[in-house]
């Protein structure tokens, strides 16, 4: 049986996501930006030019100079050095705590978005008790409890950053399961198992994505802040906070004391939310379609 | 008295009252827990090297710890709703006093910092949004890229930097309060305040211009411009203050990064606030006043945001009438 | 007669695309234009360049549009914002999305009388006042601090045409005023327009894509193809002498009452389907409150084997709330529904069952929803989609039994083998809402719910698929329970009716006898509000 196709304007050529994305010169710049601090965080002891604790105190205090690109510090300590070794730590932190957060976020939002019900009002109403706390005053509440660390950062880090994930899973979900295509496949008595693998997931990933190289950003920034407390990486191993917290006795006297470590964090932090932002433009239907129209022409 | 309740205005500020309360007795759980999940002892933490049994005995009966788990909680929630908040484990002073004194210092940094902050976004927000794509809409949106990604303490850094360590111009540390001097208040607050809200602006500025974007694709504003009014009536009357409403909720939620912002920054201001306060209660393992500031700032973040929903309540008729 | 818009050599590009070319028109003092097309045929571009309203980004009009003589196109904004609302006044289509949430009646209405006749806002207020009762707004006087979310969607079209009319324009453009409405209303609001039209003397542009619409309000029609105009005449001789291929193709896909007949049954047929007193309330939440919907009311009906049942009503009638519940989407309060094979046995309670038994009934009545575009997961093959159902229930073993029924369903529906590989945003809306029935036909169903199945499409695609739903009935014999706002598709397609008013079964008869002697009063209001076969303008040549 035939029966004539309908004639229709299809639009059937549509551009890859990795070639949208390696369109936009903001976004490549920022990704080969951030591969760069991946390798400094995995070469970092190899790289840096002195050891991070070679005190030298006649030498201590030195403006940048071709021997110390970033100068040294009260203890004669190279910047340049401990700023690329703290690397190492910063991005461990993030990872593993967004890491917590996106396990335990993501469970909970797409469950709560997916069955609704009891668990989503209980859920959703312990993400908002979670979100009337600063998300650096609870990191704090809960460090205080468990004592100052690196462990004890990523733990409270992954907490705090957990609410946000479940918020944008459930969300996601949410909006997924009232589709028609999801309604459709109930009807069928597909059982929920296979709606959730098969259709709810592989279409919130976008959202959670971006999500994800945000989250990335903020925790490189909560940690700095734990640190700069004197709560997060503890001396003598170097953080960009804590060397940060050390440079406000010499602000008047060593500008290059706080401006590289602060200024390794902004460049990763910005490094992050660029590829994040990237990357909505892409997943994100609406702007997808003008970035399409740009690209095609 | 039925129909009052049935009114638009009324049901749906009951409605966020209650919400509220239910917010906040999470609230009081979470910081009642705080102390309970301490590892270990934590009056023997708190107390240190300063360890002798009488004064643990003292502390531990001053606290309440001795009871049950339960009678602990009702009489945390009975306490805090009247307003005690136990002792502070360190100086023995009640925790509500040590947080009064320090209120009046943080809540000026805040509202200082969250007008700097609302000024930026809406000026900049708006503006790019309606030139948007050309060359200055972009620097608007890297800039604020820029002001999402530094963290707010080193911007506290950079600022004391250049305006007291090189240029003298401001004081870089201190706090004067605004009754006793408006002008060194001012000069004392400009530093700290700019530092948490260039930040915060910055963040409000990508919902504003945002915001702002989705009013101008909106099917109403077409119907304003076939009315050919002018330009200004149309941005004003039927593009801002549409997307004002959007932004008052985001707003009442960034509140929480302006507090967050505000610990930090007080710190690197030595500003006599809630944050100096908290910072030197973990240090000392003061667990009380750690509980106290927590629970302090978690209310003031809940009113913010219910006193959101009471201008949405004003502004927008559709809450108003039904 | 004076042309009050003459358009010539107009075109539109968008970017590098060329969206509308070689348009050239003329309205004048007191006709009508209708501008008839499909959805892309870029009709709203159209008039939007030559009223000089065209704001879409990287958009660009070139030819001549002059209005009073006043060239719209390339004017300067001030030339433009002189226009607006002055001389040429603009009713959109959806109502609902077109007034300020936030600004009372008084001050919408009244924004274009400043604007344009320096009205004090006392004098505007009066005249704002005239206006309401002029467009038919019950107790003006009551309304003019109303905000738009008080009225319902006619009062708010009301009101789009108050605003419209307010400085008395010469021309009034008219963008599918009425698609956004039910055809009660929308027979309503044709009408005022009318009337207006008659007392001021104003031309009208209506942009449509309804024939049946454009032939009550227009006097010439210009019928749009992919940005040409392929014919261009009076309505009389576009409706009884076309002489354009599409045009005629146009007119011949138009659902109309009692042109196309169901397929013959058997009446003797076995019932398949029977609801006794379906009754489904539901909690909806606003931000001021909770409040419960009682969308159907005791409804009861039956389907036979073979048969079609049409169900028709309004928006809010409660007719998707019925193929909800019985898809087990939607909670009954009260009644049931049974369900027996195609020889009338086996009988199996669908809405009051729950857990495993629940899945094995429901999955005999399968659904195909209105909007192909979100009816079909994009992340994955058509093959998938229609597969899913036999893949979840075990039904064939093997890749290759599965790929045969893949490739036999989509012969069915007309669709090529090599379209099992593709994905949705390679297919059109027609082709996807044939992927939906076969994906609706894979387990064999006893019932298969068609809500608004064909709303979504453009009136040359929804013919053709109606004729498939029937050819597939007839082939496979199968049953249909086909929900609808259009009354003729309905007549179209149904053995049975049932007409649905606010949750409530108002009628319901074998269609022959209800078309035929309608005896519910909202049945023959509902048959009256159809535009009829020939155009308005007929009727008084006719006579």
């Amino acid at each position: 049986m035939t029966t004539t196709l309908d004639v229709e304007h299809i639009d059937s050529t549509r551009i890859a996501s990795w070639r949208l994305l390696l369109s936009n010169p903001v976004t490549v710049v920022s990704t080969v930006v951030l591969t760069l601090v991946l390798i400094v965080a995995v070469f970092a002891e190899t790289i840096a030019p002195y050891g991070i604790n070679s005190i030298d105190v006649p030498g201590a205090l030195q403006a940048p100079s071709s021997a110390h690109w970033f100068g040294t510090d009260d203890l004669g300590r190279d910047v340049f050095s401990r700023v690329l070794v703290a690397t190492t730590v910063s991005l461990k932190v993030a990872v593993v705590s967004v890491a917590i957060a996106f396990v335990a976020g993501v469970t909970a939002g797409v469950i709560a978005g997916f069955m609704r019900g009891w668990f989503d009002t209980i859920i959703m109403r312990v993400v908002d008790v979670m979100f009337s706390f600063p998300v650096i005053l609870l990191a704090l509440a809960i460090i205080a409890i468990l004592g100052p660390g690196v462990g004890t950062t990523m733990v409270a880090i992954g907490i705090v950053y957990t609410p946000i994930f479940a918020r944008v899973a459930r969300a996601s979900a949410l909006s997924i399961s009232v589709e028609p295509f999801v309604q459709v496949s109930r009807t069928m008595g597909v059982p929920a198992p296979y709606i959730l693998r098969k259709h709810v997931l592989p279409n919130i990933t976008a959202p959670v994505i971006v999500q994800t190289s945000l989250s990335l950003a903020f925790a490189i920034l909560s940690e700095a802040s734990l640190s700069f407390l004197g709560l997060g990486v503890q001396p003598p191993d170097p953080s960009w906070g804590r060397m940060l917290f050390d440079a406000q006795a010499f602000l008047g006297q060593a500008w290059w004391l706080s401006v590289f470590p602060g200024a390794a964090i902004f460049v990763t932090v910005l490094a992050f939310n660029l590829v994040g932002d990237g990357l909505r433009d892409v997943l994100d239907p609406k702007q997808r379609s003008i970035m399409e129209a740009r690209a095609k022409k | 008295m039925g129909a009052v309740l049935k009114h638009p205005t009324v049901a749906f500020l009951s409605r966020r009252l209650l919400h509220s309360a239910v917010v906040l007795l999470g609230v009081l759980v979470v910081v009642f827990s705080l102390l309970q999940l301490v590892p270990g002892d934590p009056i023997r933490i708190a107390l240190g090297t300063r360890y002798t049994e009488a004064s643990y005995e003292a502390l531990k009966s001053a606290s309440g710890l001795d009871r049950p788990l339960l009678v602990q909680f009702f009489s945390y929630l009975g306490n805090s709703v009247t307003g005690d908040l136990g002792v502070s484990f360190r100086s023995g002073q009640p925790v509500t006093e040590l947080l009064m004194n320090r209120l009046p210092a943080t809540l000026s940094l805040a509202l200082v910092g969250i007008i700097i902050g609302l000024v930026i976004a809406l000026v900049v927000g708006i503006w790019a949004a309606l030139h948007e794509g050309t060359v200055s809409d972009a620097v608007v949106r890297i800039a604020s890229q820029f002001g999402v990604s530094i963290p707010d303490f080193w911007m506290g850094l950079l600022l004391i930097t250049v305006f007291s360590a090189t240029f003298h111009l401001l004081p870089s540390s201190g706090y004067v309060a605004l009754t006793d001097d408006p002008w060194q208040w001012l000069r004392h607050i400009i530093l700290p305040a700019s530092a948490v809200g260039l930040v915060a602006g910055a963040i409000l500025t990508r919902y504003v211009r945002s915001a702002v974007l989705e009013v101008v694709s909106m099917s109403y504003v077409r119907t304003a411009k076939s009315k050919g009014l002018s330009r200004r009536v149309v941005t004003f009357r039927h593009i801002v203050r549409n997307a004002l409403i959007p932004v008052l909720t985001i707003a009442g939620i960034q509140f929480a990064t302006i507090l967050g912002g505000v610990i930090v920054v007080e710190v690197v201001f030595a500003w006599p606030g809630l944050g100096n306060l908290v910072y030197n209660a973990v240090a000392t393992r003061d667990y009380p006043l750690i509980q106290g500031t927590v629970l302090l700032i978690a209310v003031m973040f809940l009113a913010v945001n219910l006193l959101v929903d009471m201008l949405y309540a004003v502004v927008d008729p559709r809450i108003r009438l039904s | 007669m004076t042309a009050v818009l003459s358009v010539s050599d107009l075109a539109v590009t968008i970017g590098h695309r060329s969206i509308v070319r070689d348009v050239s028109f003329s309205v004048e003092q007191g006709g009508t234009l209708g501008i008839v097309g499909e959805s892309g045929s870029g009709k709203s571009m159209t008039v939007l360049a030559a009223t000089g309203l065209l704001d879409a980004p990287a958009s660009r009009a070139t030819g001549s549009s002059k209005l009073d003589g006043i060239e719209l196109v390339g004017a300067s904004d001030k030339t433009l914002r002189g226009v607006h609302g002055s001389k040429v006044g603009f009713v959109f289509q959806d109502p609902s999305t077109s007034l300020n949430p936030l600004l009372t009646l008084e001050r919408q209405i009244t924004e274009p009388l400043e604007a344009h006749r320096n009205m004090t806002r006392r004098r505007a207020r009066a005249r704002a006042l005239e206006l309401l009762e002029a467009v038919g707004i019950p107790q003006p006087e009551n309304r003019l601090d109303s905000y738009p979310h008080q009225l319902s969607g006619g009062q708010r079209q009301r009101i789009m045409i108050a605003i419209a009319i307010a400085c008395d324009p010469g021309l009034l453009v008219a963008d599918e005023p009425t698609t956004a409405l039910d055809v009660t209303t929308e027979a309503q609001i044709i009408d005022l327009v009318r009337t207006l039209q008659h007392e001021r003397g104003s031309a009208v542009v209506w942009i449509s894509h309804d024939l049946g619409v454009i032939g009550q309000v227009a006097d010439d029609v210009a019928v749009l193809q992919s940005g040409n105009v392929v014919e261009h005449r009076g309505v009389l001789d576009i409706f009884d002498d076309a002489q354009n291929k599409y045009t005629r193709r146009l007119l011949d896909a138009r659902p109309l009452l009692g042109r196309s007949t169901p397929p013959e049954t058997r009446p003797d047929a076995p019932v398949v389907l029977d609801v006794r007193g379906l009754d489904v309330s539901f909690p909806v939440t606003t931000p001021t409150g909770r409040s419960t919907v009682h969308a159907v009311k005791d409804v009861s009906f039956s389907v036979r084997h073979g048969h079609t049942l049409g169900i028709v009503g309004e928006s809010g009638s409660g007719k998707s709330t019925i193929a909800n519940t019985l898809t087990g989407l939607v909670r009954a309060q009260a009644g049931n529904a049974t369900l027996y094979n195609s020889d009338g046995v086996q009988g199996a309670e669908v809405v009051k069952v729950s857990g495993r038994s629940a899945a094995a009934v429901r999955r005999r009545i399968a659904m195909v929803f209105q909007d192909p575009f979100s009816s079909l997961d994009p992340r994955g093959s058509i093959g998938d989609s229609i597969l899913e159902p036999i893949k979840v229930h075990r039904l064939l073993d093997g890749q290759r039994a599965r790929t045969e029924r893949l490739n036999e369903l989509l012969d069915l529906v007309g669709l090529p083998e090599s379209f099992g590989q593709r994905y949705p945003h390679e297919l059109s809306g027609g082709q996807r809402q044939r992927v939906s029935i076969a994906r609706a036909l894979a387990l064999k169903p006893n019932v298969i719910i068609l809500d608004e199945a064909t709303a979504s499409l453009d009136v040359s695609i929804q013919a053709h698929v109606l004729a498939l739903l029937k050819q597939l009935q007839q082939e496979l014999g199968l049953t249909y329970v086909f929900i609808a706002h259009d009354l003729a598709i309905v007549n179209e397609m149904s053995h049975d009716v049932l007409v649905l008013r606010n949750g409530e079964s108002v009628e319901y008869r074998e269609a022959a006898d209800l078309f035929a002697s309608p005896q519910a009063e909202y049945t023959r209001a509902l048959l009256s509000a159809i535009p009829p076969e020939r155009p308005r303008a007929a009727a008084a040549t006719d006579r």
